[in-house]
């Protein structure tokens, strides 16, 4: 059996930082697997762990600096990795959920994987689509936000539940093949051991353009344009405490007497 | 031309999502000069299309269909009313839910999907307001075509209240049993802890920013000096270091406490969908942009392992 995993970089962004027109400047950036991602290579890695046979392999959109992002999750044991990137993505600015599942769906059609997960959203640009419009694309049956999967390969059935708002979760039976996109918080995420660091090194990071994969370069357009970014005007209007941290901690000492809070 | 919004139910009650969706709809429909209409599928649709009947909505299309949400069921459905009304824009929630289905829905509709918008408008052409990077920039973006599809932010809208007098009309829509690949099986509440976080008055409430579990303890000192309960944001329950029934946020308990410190917790949309509505809201934090300044009342903005310590002196 084959998983496909989606693995993104993404950009952390410092607690101070400036936009340079339509991005936040290199300074204030700092590259990292997206949080998401890792849950969703760490979910496939157990399988692989629990079955025989099972092939992991991760797929990314990016540029050759994404490379190292990629190699964390080779270092976590996915087998080997697709690394698609092409100037027309470049140019495409602002790539839309459809886009990014087109590009997607063509390596998936390559793989043939059994299983697909992704990452429930991007800490970055955060649209939360991406899975389930490749899940439509590839014709193949989907859930969003599973935070708990049980897998039944014989009976061709993942039992998933998905995390609801409000502390619900629903239980639900999904047909595999399928796309799963993955929560925080259904495993723990292990740490790149030193030998899977240095094995990753030798492990498989293809790189293909669009045409590689059967796509037209031309019709790579996508409908989302961004045409601003700023930092959102705080709204808050915030008692701040000023001094040290004895100080402030007296007035806020102070302040939570006044509302009753004592013990 | 007109706006259809599609809302949301679960066990037998709409969520407010679904009335806020027509304060947004409104708008765009005013925009447009168009129509607004909404659409429930599955549950008690008779008293639900009632309860969609507010000012302003032109029609409701109730959609007999099932118990609760299907994901298979509601992307077949919703393309086919969508197919039917054509819509110039097409309202889903930005829940849970509906990112279970409007992904799908657009792209079988060939119609470009912006999600998580927190504003939007249709002047000129369509545009939309998102954040980026948790909350820390936001970005305006034009959508370059006729027609589109949105899921809209949860609580971001005002509920319409007033009655309206719409034409509610059903809606019958064909099922290809086939393409039904998934089947709801129940429903879980999450426990795991011994302590309701709903019923305190004062929180202590502690993020990431803590680091390590071993730090924890201070945070338990400061709630014992303060009689205070100890609750937290996502990533600490994730790791396992507090139970699941001691989340704050959208997918864990929405509280209300007199006093909610939150210690190191950067104030991530869905952390403060579950504490917004707390009295008084205090926030220890070293990053003075972080968001939940926003919605703080008081504020410091220094190390935690050096203000709460000194805190917790001055109970002693
Ligand atoms: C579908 C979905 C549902 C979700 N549901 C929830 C939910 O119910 N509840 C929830 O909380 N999250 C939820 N999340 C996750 C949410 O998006 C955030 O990831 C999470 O709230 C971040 O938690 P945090 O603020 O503790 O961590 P971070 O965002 O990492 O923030 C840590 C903060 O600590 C500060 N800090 C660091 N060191 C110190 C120090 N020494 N002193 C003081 N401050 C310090 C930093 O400046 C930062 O602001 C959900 C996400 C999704 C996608």
């Amino acid at each position: 059996m084959k998983i496909l995993v989606t693995v993104k970089e993404v950009a952390a962004v410092d607690d101070e930082f400036e936009i340079d027109g339509l991005a936040i400047d290199d300074r204030y950036v700092t590259a990292d697997l997206n949080e998401w991602d890792e849950y969703a290579v760490e979910a496939a890695v157990q399988i692989k762990e629990a079955h025989d046979d099972v092939e992991v392999v991760t797929a990314t959109i990016g540029p050759s600096e994404t490379d190292e992002t990629i190699r964390q999750a080779l270092a976590k044991g996915a087998d080997r990795a697709i690394r698609v990137w092409d100037e027309a993505l470049d140019d495409a600015g602002l790539l839309d959920p459809e886009t990014k599942a087109e590009v997607l769906a063509a390596v998936a059609a390559e793989e043939d994987p059994d299983l697909v997960l992704t990452g429930v959203q991007s800490a970055d640009d955060g649209f939360g689509a991406t899975g389930v419009t490749l899940a439509d694309k590839l014709d193949m049956e989907w859930g969003a936000v599973v935070n708990n999967l049980d897998l039944d390969l014989e009976a061709g059935v993942a039992s998933v539940h998905r995390e609801l708002e409000g502390g619900v979760e629903e239980l639900t039976d999904i047909e595999i093949p399928a796309v799963l996109t993955i929560q925080t918080g259904i495993n723990d995420p292990r740490y790149a051991s030193l030998r899977g660091i240095r094995q990753a090194q030798s492990k498989e990071l293809a790189e293909y353009s669009l045409t590689d994969i059967g796509l037209d370069a031309a019709g790579i357009e996508s409908p989302l344009e961004q045409t601003s970014l700023y930092e959102p005007e705080t709204e808050g209007d915030a008692t701040v405490f000023e001094g040290s941290p004895e100080e402030t901690a007296a007035e806020l000492a102070e302040l939570l007497a006044e509302k009753g809070v004592t013990s | 031309m007109s706006v259809l919004a599609i809302a949301e139910h679960r066990r037998g009650e709409l969520r407010p999502v679904s009335l806020e969706q027509l304060a947004a709809g409104r708008d765009l429909a005013d925009e447009l000069g168009s129509e607004l209409h909404t659409a429930v599928i599955g549950g008690d649709v008779e008293a639900f299309g009632a309860e969609l009947n507010r000012e302003g909505v032109d029609a409701v299309h109730t959609v007999d269909i099932g118990e609760e949400f299907n994901h298979d069921v509601y992307t077949q459905v919703v393309t086919q009313l969508a197919t039917e009304l054509d819509p110039t824009v097409l309202l889903m929630p930005n829940s849970v839910n509906g990112l279970d289905y409007a992904p799908a829905v657009a792209n079988r509709l060939d119609r470009p999907l912006v999600t998580d918008v927190v504003d939007i408008d249709a002047e000129d052409g369509l545009t939309a307001t998102r954040e980026l990077y948790g909350s820390k920039a936001e970005t305006t973006i034009d959508v370059h075509a006729d027609q589109a599809a949105v899921t809209i932010r949860p609580a971001e809208w005002p509920t319409i209240e007033a009655d309206g007098d719409a034409a509610i009309e059903a809606f019958d829509a064909t099922i290809d049993e086939s393409a039904v690949k998934s089947t709801v099986k129940g429903f879980e509440e999450v426990g795991g802890g011994d302590i309701d976080i709903t019923d305190a008055d004062v929180l202590v409430s502690v993020g990431r920013g803590i680091e390590e579990e071993e730090n924890l303890d201070i945070i338990h000192d400061l709630a014992d000096a303060l009689d205070a309960t100890v609750s937290g944001s996502r990533p600490l329950i994730d790791n396992g270091w507090l139970a699941k029934d001691r989340q704050v946020g959208q997918s864990g308990k929405v509280v209300t406490p007199d006093v909610y410190i939150a210690v190191g917790i950067s104030g991530a949309v869905q952390h403060v969908a579950g504490m917004k509505g707390s009295d008084t809201i205090v926030a220890i934090n070293t990053d003075p942009n972080a968001p939940i300044f926003d919605i703080a009342d008081y504020g410091i903005q220094d190390d935690l392992f050096e203000v709460v310590p000194a805190l917790i002196e001055q109970f002693q």
